[in-house]
């Protein structure tokens, strides 16, 4: 008998590799259509339409092979790096579509589905691994903020936004076209930083309209998730004083309608809700990692049987959802998407050097224009200069 | 009205809180947060009696959570607002040092010039207080040494009334540096029918020929003090207080060392890398044949900030000024 209260284990169960009971899934990796909702989400367990169904689908293909190019690019030395997605494409395309025009988004670094959704040209997304700008989006055209690469920072400025949404009076009016929230992403890695924790805080003490999606892939680099908690990630939030729940994120109808519960939830005013996408990085960390060194390839077999596009694919099929012309073309498409990010990558111009001065300051102070301006003196200085 | 509001001798606690209702009345986007900024009006009551008539949406008593203040004005400053971020003393700002870095900074930059990042960072800092350990810091070089930021400190009154109000109105990020042992100390007039110096400007105090002594946020009170001890003994200091860290306003400051050929620099933070150390080389790439004397520098020892009952040994003081001003003259 523990004196300071109930074992954990019997609390929150053993750890379970599949997701456990608690698991939200509408769709099996076998393709069969479930209802596994929590009470009080049953509304959100929507028939989804067969124009849906072809939509995700094709989303999800496109995205996979988008990733598949960018990993093919660097290879071919055309990126610096690239952080895959691979096996991720049903948690961000499921939380990327329950988005309202007016909802915001703050991504990581992998967010590459999500910015699918939102309309953003993949070969902006290029433009950053490629070297040639930190990110080449205006996010107020999209939405969609820009990639940030300290893990968990945008966590607190998704928050922030969130609590400006509050003095805008866009939470809940009532009116659907009005009232917005906002959509943090993070890893199961950043779940430790200060910083998702730090928001988490002023989330709930604000009752800010953010929903903070985790997607747990299981993996920070080569440290398990076992690294970072011993608690299913979820659970974490009752602790802060809002709900969690855990979604298959290999399951795009369930990661889709669960996020779209937790977006209402945020733009009624009923504050924020933290969204754990248990999902597996099918991939490397990014194309300089290698993880044969820490995990096995028996665990990253067990995971392609739950891929989350083949389950769309069977689901769709056996029920006649779409005919064989329908995947030929999502198919024609993705290989003109190919073509398109190859030659497009390529033809990305480099910035001037000089360009690297602009932007520091509203306005070009007096000491960094001196600087700049005896860098290009000392550049023409060379012999064929300009 | 008019008449009595022209001559009002306030305090520098008095007028950042002017200055800060002032740009609340403003602009209805500036925003305040911070720790115990609102019922209590902050631990130096600078937002003293401001939540009271603004409200609790627009001066924001907030989590005690440094990074997740500067975090998230981060995210209101990209939905519009204007935050005004006190962090209640010097050595709490780094729990908060990532975001200030690696995102204040920097959005502008990363979205090449999309996002602003009108936030105004406000420090009490400087020692003298009689404090514990992480009270009495002085930590400007660390954010004067980041591009993207702007770094500034007051030494007065009527600056902290005026300097607040322009870093306020600033499209780039602004590290408001206040001395924090000037809070409550003397009273000037502020005749607020003037028009202020710009923001980014550094300003001569009191004129003199024999040597130039630089100084900012505290040191100037006590630069004015040696400068009146000086001239005593027949020596005359020209005063400059730099009012601007990041960018510097060198211009008044070559302009004078050209004439007396002599600088010292005072500032209490650890003269190690310091901004006397950036002042020295750049007075000694633009001044070097006018320069009789290598720049001196008088400020806290390299050591950590140490404890309170020998602050003032630790702390560059009239005589230590004084002292430098001596050796710059026989060299």
């Amino acid at each position: 008998m523990n004196p300071f209260g109930p074992d954990l284990a019997e609390v929150f169960g053993p750890s379970q590799s599949d997701g456990g009971p608690e698991l939200v899934q509408l769709l099996t990796p076998e393709g069969e259509r479930v209802h596994h909702l929590p009470p009080g989400l049953e509304q959100f367990d929507l028939d989804f339409s067969a124009e849906q169904l072809r939509g995700f689908y094709r989303d999800m293909v496109l995205v996979r092979r988008l990733d598949t190019e960018a990993t093919a690019l660097q290879r071919h030395g055309e990126l610096g790096i690239w952080a895959q997605l691979l096996g991720q494409e049903a948690a961000q395309v499921g939380a990327g579509r329950a988005l309202r025009p007016q909802d915001f988004v703050f991504p990581t670094y992998r967010e590459h589905g999500v910015a699918w959704c939102r309309g953003l040209d993949p070969l902006k997304l290029l433009g950053l691994f490629r070297g040639v700008d930190h990110g080449n989006w205006d996010p107020a055209d999209y939405n969609f903020g820009l990639y940030t690469i300290v893990i968990g920072a945008q966590c607190l400025h998704a928050t922030g936004y969130a609590m400006g949404m509050q003095r805008d009076g866009v939470v809940g009016t009532g009116d659907p076209d009005r009232d917005a929230a906002v959509v943090a992403h993070f890893g199961d890695g950043a779940s430790s930083q200060g910083d998702v924790n730090e928001a988490f805080i002023f989330a709930a003490s604000y009752n800010a309209p953010v929903v903070f999606f985790c997607q747990n892939n299981q993996w920070a680099i080569s440290e398990p998730i076992e690294r970072q908690s011993r608690i299913p990630l979820y659970q974490r939030a009752l602790g802060f004083g809002f709900p969690g729940v855990r979604v298959d994120g290999n399951d795009v109808l369930a990661t889709y309608a669960v996020t779209q519960a937790a977006l209402q939830r945020a733009r009624d005013g009923q504050g924020p809700t933290f969204v754990e996408a248990y999902t597996y990085r099918m991939g490397a960390h990014t194309t300089t990692d290698d993880p044969t060194r820490y995990r096995l390839s028996g665990d990253v077999e067990s995971w392609k049987l739950k891929d989350p596009i083949a389950r769309v694919e069977a689901y769709v099929k056996r029920n006649g959802l779409a005919d064989a012309d329908f995947f030929a073309d999502v198919a024609a498409e993705a290989d003109e998407l190919g073509a398109t990010l190859r030659e497009g990558c390529k033809a990305l111009p480099d910035p001037q050097p000089m360009s690297m001065f602009d932007n520091v300051y509203a306005e070009m102070t007096d000491e960094l224009g001196a600087q700049r301006d005896g860098f290009a003196a000392y550049l023409d200085s060379f012999e064929g200069a300009r | 009205m008019a008449a009595q509001e022209k001559a009002q001798k306030i305090t520098l606690a008095k007028g950042l809180n002017m200055g800060l209702r002032k740009a609340m009345e403003a602009d209805p986007k500036v925003l305040i947060m911070g720790e115990d900024v609102g019922k209590l009006g902050g631990v130096f009551r600078i937002t003293d009696g401001l939540q009271k008539d603004f409200g609790e949406d627009r001066v924001i008593d907030s989590p005690l959570a440094e990074s997740g203040i500067v975090g998230t004005a981060v995210g209101m400053a990209m939905r519009g607002y204007r935050p005004v971020v006190e962090i209640q003393f010097d050595g709490f700002v780094y729990p908060a040092y990532d975001q200030i870095v690696c995102q204040v900074a920097k959005i502008r930059y990363r979205s090449k010039g999309r996002v602003p990042m009108p936030i105004v960072i406000r420090i009490p800092f400087g020692g003298g207080i009689g404090a514990v350990e992480h009270h009495s810091e002085s930590p400007e070089a660390q954010f004067a040494h980041t591009p993207g930021l702007k770094v500034v400190a007051c030494s007065n009154p009527v600056d902290g009334y005026w300097m607040i109000q322009q870093a306020i109105a600033c499209d780039d990020p602004v590290i408001f540096l206040e001395p924090k042992r000037q809070y409550h100390a003397d009273k000037a007039e502020l005749d607020d029918t003037v028009t202020p110096e710009p923001l980014f400007t550094s300003r001569v105090v009191r004129q003199g020929g024999d040597v130039t002594v630089l100084a900012y946020g505290p040191t100037v009170k006590t630069a004015l003090k040696a400068a009146e001890a000086a001239s005593g003994e027949g020596r005359s200091l020209e005063v400059i207080d730099l009012r601007t860290l990041s960018p510097l306003d060198m211009a008044p400051v070559l302009d004078s060392v050209r004439r007396t050929g002599r600088a010292i620099v005072v500032h209490e933070a650890h003269v190690n890398l310091g901004m006397g150390a950036e002042l020295a080389a750049r007075i000694t790439e633009e001044c070097f044949y006018s320069l009789e004397a290598p720049v001196l520098r008088v400020g806290g020892f390299d050591t950590p900030y140490p404890a309170s009952r020998i602050e003032e040994d630790f702390l560059p003081d009239l005589d230590r000024v004084l002292d430098a001003v001596d050796r710059s003259l026989e060299f």
